[in-house]
């Protein structure tokens, strides 16, 4: 059996805990440098690919969110597209009132917020496949009420008003940059938030409920919350999916294939890493593009990635990368010694540490 | 000479990380009980849910009537005529007594023991067999249990705490029934925490202590002290020598 | 007499809720995976009976009798090993397959046949009903969906209550460890399970294409229905299921005869506030949830 080992101990024998394996320097030089060649992409590059571009970042804030929600969480989801279609929604609605759209965002994602709120009270007393299915009825309801509302365009849709008078071209370069920023405060708040105190919580959570309510931690608050935050940066990826299409229509803002991409897109990059769901949405879109005269195969074959992956290797391309290189670009966990703690994982801290379990009343 | 029924040679097996068998071996003969006592968490049950097949050993050798079963999976091992009583008695709820006796009776050997023949041994069971198994109590739940692995006419009995929350003269009830079992030839392993009931029935005892053998022999060769200390542990060397069983 | 055809009706499409809804219940009650992918099988079966079972010179209306067995066979083969896989890593991966197969099949469905609607051949059964009441017409054809969906689930009751593997099927629901202590193996028995369910489900989708249009995505919103009666009538009952299918079927009229709108929306108040009120459904055990 076993025992701690750790070949980078500290002078009195203990443990070292650190955060990364390497310096914090470098992810911090070299997210600077990903941002600033992102900002100034547009200018460099044809207009097709800033369209694409901007996608991207929409995707990815939405799966950074479903991955927080799933992958730290616990909490399966595809009823995210609700938020998608009721941030746009709250868009057009604010503008409709004379507000300029960009300044609607935040607005979205706080209508998000309160709708969320009195939802989770009954999301939350189920579990699994209940919960999953639950939020896609509440998604459809969200938005049958919405196609109802005749003055936010009914059944054929309705065009966002009170855009920026500029020229077009300035106007793509602004909407990018918006979304562009939007993502990256997404995921920049995902990464503070985990490497916090609550990301301990919802780890400790994940891996054993009963042990966490039993040592006091307040499980639903913390999963309360983060559904909260799920909604609002969900709610802002929809918001600025309003500002990139501008004419709004509930089949679209309300459709499903938002929860399938969302879901794909963070299964193959990799559950519970924030990279992971970057990683597949490079991915999901590489591949968009190389197959863009083929219809809907690209779905096709990424959902049968996405089902292969989940079957034989759960924890994603990066998540696989990561175990085998040990090399992390966003740390949310913590390594001891020269070992893994995963506070990432499905299996115990304690047991990854080599620490004995505690006896159980019946061997 | 008895026939060796079970023979489990250096059987090591991990939860996780934690190792709950360390290098355990022993054998139980047609027609003999072989108690396991142990305190809680020194790896008894564990032991009797690798031999039934539902958890895997990190290493060691499981042999049933000279047959490897080591790698075979649980229903497989059932069929061959190894039968588990698990702890907490593990009844089918929705199913009624009957429907309960009938499912273990589904893959039974040829033998002795039929439901009618469990009804024999059980007189208050006729009139309930169409109650739901939730419905009874838990001395009642562990005798329809026992009788669901007989019903199958297993050659081995692998029991499982069978004391565990029942009231004294309920425990008595059900160890009565073992002298009867034994009598047609099955081989009996049984776990208990509860020494006394379980040297009471036993040929032959064997102690574990963290995962490890720490005291065999028949219940004419050893003291109390002696089961005291390698039920709760003490220093090794003040216990008597392993008894090799005799072949 | 207005709302007396409207109950008639939420009575006939809840028969065909039921018959739909089954196949779901009894893969959640035995495995406790809900399969998401539930919805699209029916609309495959549909499909093959639509342009695959004429190359066997079968008419359409007849397809059931080959297609359902046919599932059976594919609904044992998925479930030994694709779903199994995924339940044998966690409850989880079961929910993110299913969907991601449920995708895959939608969009497969798509690219092969196009989004044109389409509709299984009954003929001129399609056009006929019962006109009881000038306001109160039944379709024959939906009266046949509602006699096939009472027998289905009453056959089912009868083989799980009384036959052996019947039997089999509800010890290894309660218990499937104990039921491998008892000789039994789980896997194969889950995979009859499965068989059962496909079954059923392709007996909906083809009934489905008898009485309306369907298309690639008609699967995602029947499995809305079938899962909001399942979760109404509670799991663990088959007659639970048909209560709650009729339950959803009328109150859907009901939301649609005010504004035909609001059908889909009544059918998920109804489905929110049972979940609610009374989570394990109407006829439900209180243990069943999730």
């Amino acid at each position: 059996m076993s025992i701690l080992t750790g070949t980078s101990t500290s002078d009195n024998g203990l443990l070292r805990v650190r955060r990364s394996t390497h310096s914090p320097v470098y992810t911090l030089i070299g997210s600077l440098l990903i941002v600033l060649l992102l900002s100034i992409a547009p200018w460099v590059v044809p207009a097709e690919w800033a369209t694409v571009l901007q996608n991207f970042f929409i995707l990815v804030t939405m799966a950074t969110m479903w991955n927080l929600l799933a992958g730290y969480a616990g909490m399966v989801s595809i009823g995210q597209q609700a938020f998608v279609g009721l941030g746009a929604y709250a868009t057009l609605f604010f503008a409709l009132k004379g507000m300029n759209p960009f300044y609607t965002i935040p607005l979205a994602a706080i209508t998000c917020v309160v709708i969320a709120y009195p939802v989770t009270f009954l999301l939350f007393r189920l579990r699994g496949g209940y919960f999953a299915v639950t939020t896609w009825v509440v998604a459809s309801t969200a938005g049958i009420i919405i196609v109802n509302q005749g003055y936010l365009g009914g059944g054929t849709g309705k065009l966002l008003p009170g855009m920026p008078d500029m020229n077009p071209t300035s106007l793509q370069h602004l909407t990018y940059l918006v979304t562009g920023g939007v993502a990256l405060i997404v995921v920049a708040a995902t990464y503070f938030l985990l490497r916090s105190r609550l990301g301990l919580v919802l780890a400790s959570i994940r891996d054993n409920e009963i042990s966490a309510r039993s040592s006091g931690t307040k499980v639903t608050s913390a999963r309360r919350l983060v559904f909260l935050i799920a909604a609002a940066g969900t709610g802002a990826a929809g918001a600025v999916l309003a500002l990139s299409q501008t004419y709004l229509q509930t089949g679209n803002e309300f459709n499903l294939q938002w929860a399938a991409e969302m879901l794909f897109v963070s299964m193959i990059g990799g559950l519970g890493t924030i990279e992971g769901p970057i990683l597949g949405c490079i991915i999901f879109f590489a591949l968009q593009q190389s197959l863009a005269q083929q219809g809907a195969w690209y779905l096709i074959i990424f959902g049968s990635v996405a089902v292969a992956v989940a079957i034989w290797q759960p924890r994603g391309l990066w998540g696989a990368f990561r175990d085998r290189f040990h090399i992390e670009l966003l740390p949310v966990g913590h390594w001891v010694g020269d070992r893994k703690s995963e506070t990432t994982d499905h299996r115990s801290m304690l047991e990854r540490l080599n620490l004995k379990r505690p006896k159980k009343p019946s061997n | 000479m008895s026939e060796i029924l079970l023979e489990v040679d250096d059987l090591t097996v991990h939860h996780g990380q934690l190792c709950a068998v360390d290098g355990v071996s022993f054998k139980v003969d047609q027609g003999e009980v072989l108690t396991m006592v142990g305190a809680n968490g020194a790896g008894k049950s564990t032991l009797l849910r690798t031999v039934a097949g539902l958890h895997r050993q990190t290493s060691g050798t499981i042999r049933f009537q000279g047959v490897n079963v080591t790698k075979l999976a649980p229903q497989r091992r059932a069929r061959l005529g190894i039968a588990l009583v698990p702890e907490g008695r593990r009844l089918f709820p929705s199913l009624t007594l009957e429907e309960n006796l009938q499912v273990g009776a589904h893959h039974a050997a040829k033998g002795p023991f039929s439901i009618g023949r469990v009804y024999e041994l059980f007189d208050w069971m006729p009139a309930r067999r169409r109650q739901r198994a939730w419905q009874f109590s838990g001395g009642e739940q562990q005798a329809i249990a026992i009788g669901r692995a007989l019903v199958a006419n297993p050659q081995v009995l692998l029991l499982d705490e069978l004391s565990l929350g029942l009231a004294p003269i309920v425990i008595e009830r059900i160890y009565a029934l073992i002298p009867d079992i034994v009598a047609h030839g099955v081989g009996i392993l049984l776990v208990e925490q509860d020494v006394t009931l379980g040297v009471g029935v036993a040929n032959r005892v064997h102690c574990m202590l963290e995962g490890k053998t720490s005291l065999t022999g028949t219940p004419a060769e050893l003291t109390s002290a002696q089961i005291e200390r390698a039920y709760f542990g003490g220093e090794m060397s003040e216990m008597s020598p392993h008894h090799e069983d005799p072949a | 007499m207005i709302w007396l055809n409207v109950v008639i009706q939420g009575v006939l499409v809840g028969g065909f809720y039921a018959l739909f809804a089954c196949g779901l219940s009894l893969m959640f009650g035995v495995m406790r995976v809900i399969n998401l992918a539930h919805g699209d099988m029916a609309v495959v079966a549909a499909y093959v009976a639509v342009f695959l079972t004429p190359h066997a010179h079968i008419p359409e209306v007849w397809a059931f009798v080959v297609v359902a067995p046919l599932f059976g066979v594919v609904g044992y083969i998925v479930q030994r090993t694709l779903i199994q896989k995924s339940i044998d890593r966690d409850p989880f991966t079961t929910l993110l397959v299913t969907f991601g197969l449920s995708v895959i099949i939608e969009n497969l469905l798509l690219e092969i046949y196009s989004s044109n609607g389409q509709i299984v051949n009954v003929g001129e059964l399609i056009v006929k009903s019962w006109h009881p009441q000038t306001i109160i017409y039944i379709s024959y054809v939906s009266l046949a969906v509602l006699a096939a969906a009472v027998a289905v689930l009453g056959l089912l009751q009868v083989f799980l209550s009384k036959s052996g593997t019947g039997r089999l099927i509800r010890a290894v629901a309660d218990d499937h460890e104990a039921a491998q202590l008892s000789g039994t193996n789980y896997r194969h028995i889950f995979g009859i399970a499965a068989a059962i369910a496909f079954a059923t489900v392709a007996l909906a989708g083809i009934s489905y294409g008898m009485m309306t249009e369907f298309a690639p995505t008609s699967g995602g919103v029947n499995l809305l229905f079938a899962f909001e009666t399942v979760v109404i009538g509670g799991i663990g009952s088959l007659w639970g299921t048909l209560v709650g299918g009729i339950a959803l079927g009328i109150a859907q009229q009901f939301g649609a005869h005010i504004n035909p709108e609001y059908q889909v929306l009544a059918g998920n108040i109804l489905f929110l506030v049972v979940l609610a009120v009374r989570p394990e459904g109407l006829f439900g055990k209180k243990t069943a949830l999730a």
